[in-house]
């Protein structure tokens, strides 16, 4: 079937992948609590950046509107990944 | 990569004002996001203890039904490029009913958490918690209405790969939904 060869489809595969690795795999206990956290973030945030330049279709999008999307995900990776790190794990 | 003559160019899918007002909500969010990490740093045993009683699974199966809603919203922009104009109507009702189980599964969790006697005003953990996906709920109903009145147009043929504007800018809003999303999820049910 073409649909399942469509560049988004194998994105949204991906994606979902993705997600349950995140809900069900990392967040067991097996994995300290800073590798799994810090794992979670980038996977969303490499999930968040798919989305933007596959589905809102960014890849094709003028720069300056795509740079200004992208900045956006570096920024709040980066300050949640930053406030966690300052605050050193409960558990 | 996709070489079809409608995005040979580099061009802004939809209307660049909804670019705007989603850059705008993504920044809204992150001064949210960005003010929650600095109350966890505050009260990071109580954050910790009460993320406890959030089910991740609910926030787990949300992320892959907007997930999939958007795929399908990807599918149904592709449809009208091409001109398939009897594959638009359902994969845009497909789209909404995939953003009615959210708001299903987000009922049944909101109901959980108010019968176990947990109110927004429990604890700062819990305003968070409610306030976050309260507003986020709202866009997503904002959206199924808006996939609703989408589907309807579909169905008279309005949309094509001449008259896609609204498609894609709704669209554009529909995917912003789901990435914020992605970032709230692990944020509330998943930090550790």
């Amino acid at each position: 079937m073409a649909l399942l060869t469509k560049p988004a489809t194998l994105v949204w595969l991906f994606l979902m992948a993705a997600t349950c690795v995140t809900t069900w795999g990392l967040s067991k206990d097996q994995f300290t609590a800073s590798v799994a956290t810090l794992s979670i973030i980038l996977i969303a945030a490499i999930k968040v950046r798919l989305v933007l330049l596959h589905f809102m279709e960014l890849r094709h999008a003028p720069l300056p509107w795509r740079l200004l999307l992208e900045a956006w995900v570096l920024v709040v990776t980066g300050a949640i990944a930053g406030f966690y790190l300052h605050a050193a794990p409960v558990a | 990569m996709s070489t079809s003559p409608a995005v040979a160019t580099r061009r802004l899918p939809g209307v660049e004002g909804v670019w705007v007002f989603v850059l705008a909500d993504m920044c809204f969010f992150g001064v949210l996001f960005v003010s929650f990490m600095q109350e966890r740093i505050k009260q990071g045993a109580l954050f910790e203890t009460a993320r406890h009683t959030l089910n991740p699974d609910f926030g787990g199966i949300n992320t892959l039904i907007l997930l999939t809603s958007s795929w399908f919203v990807v599918l149904a922009v592709d449809a009208a490029k091409r001109d398939r104009l009897a594959t638009i109507p359902k994969l845009l009702l497909a789209a909404m009913l995939c953003g009615i189980a959210f708001g299903i599964s987000k009922a049944i969790e909101y109901g959980g958490k108010l019968a176990a006697g947990i109110t927004p005003m429990s604890n700062d953990f819990y305003m968070f918690y409610f306030s976050l996906t309260g507003i986020h709920l709202l866009h997503v109903i904002g959206g199924c209405v808006m996939l609703t009145v989408f589907w309807l147009k579909a169905r008279r043929g309005e949309f094509d790969s001449r008259n896609m504007k609204v498609l894609e800018s709704g669209a554009t809003y529909w995917h912003m939904v789901d990435l914020l999303w992605i970032f709230l999820f692990p944020l509330l049910y998943l930090l550790r």
